[in-house]
C-alpha cells in the first residue's frame, strides 16, 4: 500500500472533486472520534484520508417538512444547542448528551455515527426508530437511503468511494408517537455503550398501532427490532405482552457479542429488561 | 531521554505509521490527481500532501507552524510552534482522559483527536492563554486556593474544561459542573477540590472578576 496522504478540501465541491477518484479504502474523517482513536491504536492500516470537518456547508440543522434536516457535520453539542432539533427529535437529542463527554460532543458528529457503523455509535439507533435517511452526495449527484438500508454490516455502509454523507433527515412526527431513549454503559459519561435503545411507538384505542425499535451494541451494527412490532402491533399494553416482545426482540432480533466492555449473555439479558422497562414506560404514557 | 522522543515511545508504531507518509513518498495517487484535475490551478486548495506552513490562532496572537496533513493539533502546539506551548499535555493520545483540553472558539476539545490542519482560523486557547502576565484566572485562582490539584499533569485540562463552561455559563451548578469536567480524569483523585474550585471560579466570575 503507498503511503497515506490527508486531504483537506475547503468547500463541498473541492471535496466531491477529491472523492470523485478516490481509493475504495479512502476514509472519510469528520469530528475524528472514532478514527483518530483507531489511528492511534494501530487497529485501522494507514490510508488516504480525506478530512472533512472544514466543511462549513455540511453543518447546521433546518425545518424540513415538519422534520428535521441535519447536516452531516452536525455535532451533538449543536443538537443539544438547538431548539429545532429538540421540538423535532427530542430522543435524538437525549442521546447526544449521553455520548463521551463535552470535549467529544463538541467533535462528535451525525454523519460521522453513521458513517462510521460502529455497533456502538450512539446515534444510530435513535436514528433507525425515529425513520431517518441518509442523503448521500457525490459530484454526479445524490440519492437518499433509509438508514437501515445504509448500515450494511460491521463498520460497513451502503456509502460508494465516490460518496460522502451531505445530510439526515427525520420525517414530520407522526400524530402521538412516543419517544423513549437508554443507554447502559459503565459509567455516565465518556463510556461506550454496552447496551443502547431507543423506542417510537403510538397507541390509539388502548391498543399499539405503530411500533418502530432499534438497538446498538447487540449485533454487527445498529438494528431495528422487528419483533416488537410483530408482537406488539394491534395489541393492548398489557404486562404479559411486554413482557413476551422484549423477550422475544433480546431473542431474535439481537446478535451480541462478548468483547472487552460486555459478555453477550449479559448484553442480551440487560436488552431484554430495559426494553421491557421503556416498552412500560412508553406504554404509561411517559 | 528528550521528551519527544518519550513521546514517540509512547505512541509506538501506530500513530507514526499514520504520521509518517505523505512528505517523501509516492507519486500522486488517483485521489490526489483527482484533485488536481478538477481544481482551478491558482485556486487555494488545501491538498496538505507535505510539510506546509499554516498560522495557527493561539491565545490571541498567531503562530508559525510547520505542519503535515496529519498532524494533531497537539503535536503542533508542542512541538511545532516557537517557543512550544508544552502546558497541553499528552497522556492518553485517544481522547479519553482529559489532559490535552484546549478551546476551540470557545468548545473544549481534545487536541489530541483534532488535525492541526482543521483548525486553521479557529481561535484556539491553551492553558498558557488564561493568565493576564501574572494576574491569573479566576479558575486558576480558585484551583491554587481550594487544592484543586495534587500532581498537576491534568490540571491544564481542567482548567480549559472549567474555563470553557464558566465562560458560557458562570452560573453553572454542582451537576452541570461534574458533567462539564467529565471529561477529563484525575488519578490522584482531587476531583472533590476540582469541583469546589469551579464553583468558587463561579461565584467570582458571577461578582464581577475578570
Amino acid at each position: 500500500m503507498s503511503a497515506p496522504r490527508v486531504t483537506v478540501p475547503r468547500s463541498l465541491d473541492e471535496a466531491l472533486a477529491a472523492l470523485a477518484g478516490a481509493a475504495p479504502e479512502t476514509l472519510l474523517l469528520a469530528g475524528g472520534t472514532d478514527l483518530m482513536v483507531e489511528f492511534e491504536s494501530g487497529r485501522t492500516a494507514p490510508r488516504d484520508v480525506v478530512s472533512l470537518w472544514r466543511l462549513d456547508e455540511l453543518r447546521g440543522v433546518r425545518d424540513e417538512g415538519g422534520g428535521l434536516r441535519m447536516g452531516a457535520l452536525t455535532t451533538c453539542a449543536d443538537l443539544l444547542g438547538s431548539d429545532l432539533a429538540r421540538a423535532r427529535a427530542d430522543v435524538l437529542v437525549d442521546a447526544a448528551a449521553e455520548v463521551g463527554a463535552v470535549q467529544i460532543q463538541n467533535r462528535a458528529t451525525v454523519g460521522g455515527n453513521l458513517g462510521t457503523a460502529s455497533p456502538a455509535a450512539d446515534l444510530n439507533p435513535v436514528l433507525l426508530a425515529l425513520g431517518a435517511t441518509v442523503r448521500l452526495r457525490s459530484a454526479s449527484g445524490s440519492r437518499d437511503l433509509p438508514v437501515e438500508e445504509f448500515l450494511t454490516g460491521y463498520r460497513a455502509t451502503a456509502r460508494r468511494p465516490d460518496e460522502l454523507i451531505e445530510s439526515i433527515a427525520i420525517p414530520a412526527r407522526p400524530a402521538g408517537e412516543r419517544r423513549r431513549f437508554r443507554k447502559v454503559g459503565t459509567r455516565r459519561a465518556q463510556s461506550i455503550s454496552k447496551v443502547v435503545v431507543a423506542l417510537a411507538a403510538t397507541l390509539a384505542d388502548g391498543r399499539f398501532t405503530a411500533v418502530r425499535a432499534a438497538a446498538g451494541s447487540v449485533a454487527p451494527t445498529a438494528v431495528l427490532l422487528p419483533s416488537l412490532a410483530a408482537e406488539l402491533v394491534g395489541q393492548p399494553p398489557d404486562e404479559a405482552r411486554l413482557d413476551a416482545a422484549a423477550r422475544r426482540a433480546a431473542r431474535d432480533d439481537a446478535a451480541p457479542i462478548d468483547d472487552v466492555r460486555s459478555t453477550a449473555a449479559y448484553r442480551r439479558l440487560v436488552l431484554q429488561r430495559v426494553l421491557r422497562t421503556e416498552l412500560g414506560a412508553l406504554a404509561a404514557g411517559a | 531521554m528528550t521528551e519527544r522522543r518519550v513521546e514517540e515511545e509512547r505512541r509506538g508504531f501506530s500513530r507514526r505509521a499514520f504520521l509518517q507518509g505523505a512528505g517523501g513518498v509516492a507519486a500522486a495517487s488517483s485521489l490526489t490527481e483527482a484533485v488536481h484535475a478538477a481544481q482551478d490551478p491558482a485556486s487555494e486548495v488545501q491538498r496538505m500532501r507535505g510539510p506546509e506552513e499554516v498560522e495557527l490562532r493561539v491565545n490571541g496572537g498567531t503562530l508559525p507552524a510547520t505542519v503535515e496533513p496529519r498532524t494533531t493539533l497537539l503535536d503542533a502546539l508542542r512541538h511545532r510552534v516557537d517557543p512550544p506551548l508544552t502546558g497541553t499535555k499528552l497522556v492518553c493520545g485517544e481522547g479519553a482522559c482529559g489532559a490535552c483540553t484546549v478551546l476551540v472558539d470557545g468548545r473544549p476539545m481534545y487536541a489530541c483527536m483534532l488535525l492541526a490542519a482543521d483548525v486553521v482560523g479557529r481561535e484556539i486557547r491553551t492553558v498558557e492563554g488564561l493568565a493576564d502576565g501574572d494576574g491569573l484566572s479566576p479558575v486558576q485562582e480558585a484551583f491554587c486556593e481550594k487544592d484543586g490539584l495534587m500532581c498537576g499533569f491534568c490540571t491544564p485540562g481542567f482548567l480549559m474544561s472549567a474555563t470553557g463552561l464558566l465562560e458560557r455559563k458562570p452560573d453553572a451548578d454542582a451537576e452541570e459542573v461534574r458533567r462539564a469536567l467529565s471529561g477529563n480524569f484525575c488519578r490522584c483523585g482531587t476531583q472533590p477540590h476540582i469541583f469546589e474550585a469551579v464553583a468558587e471560579a463561579g461565584r467570582r466570575l458571577r461578582e464581577g472578576g475578570r
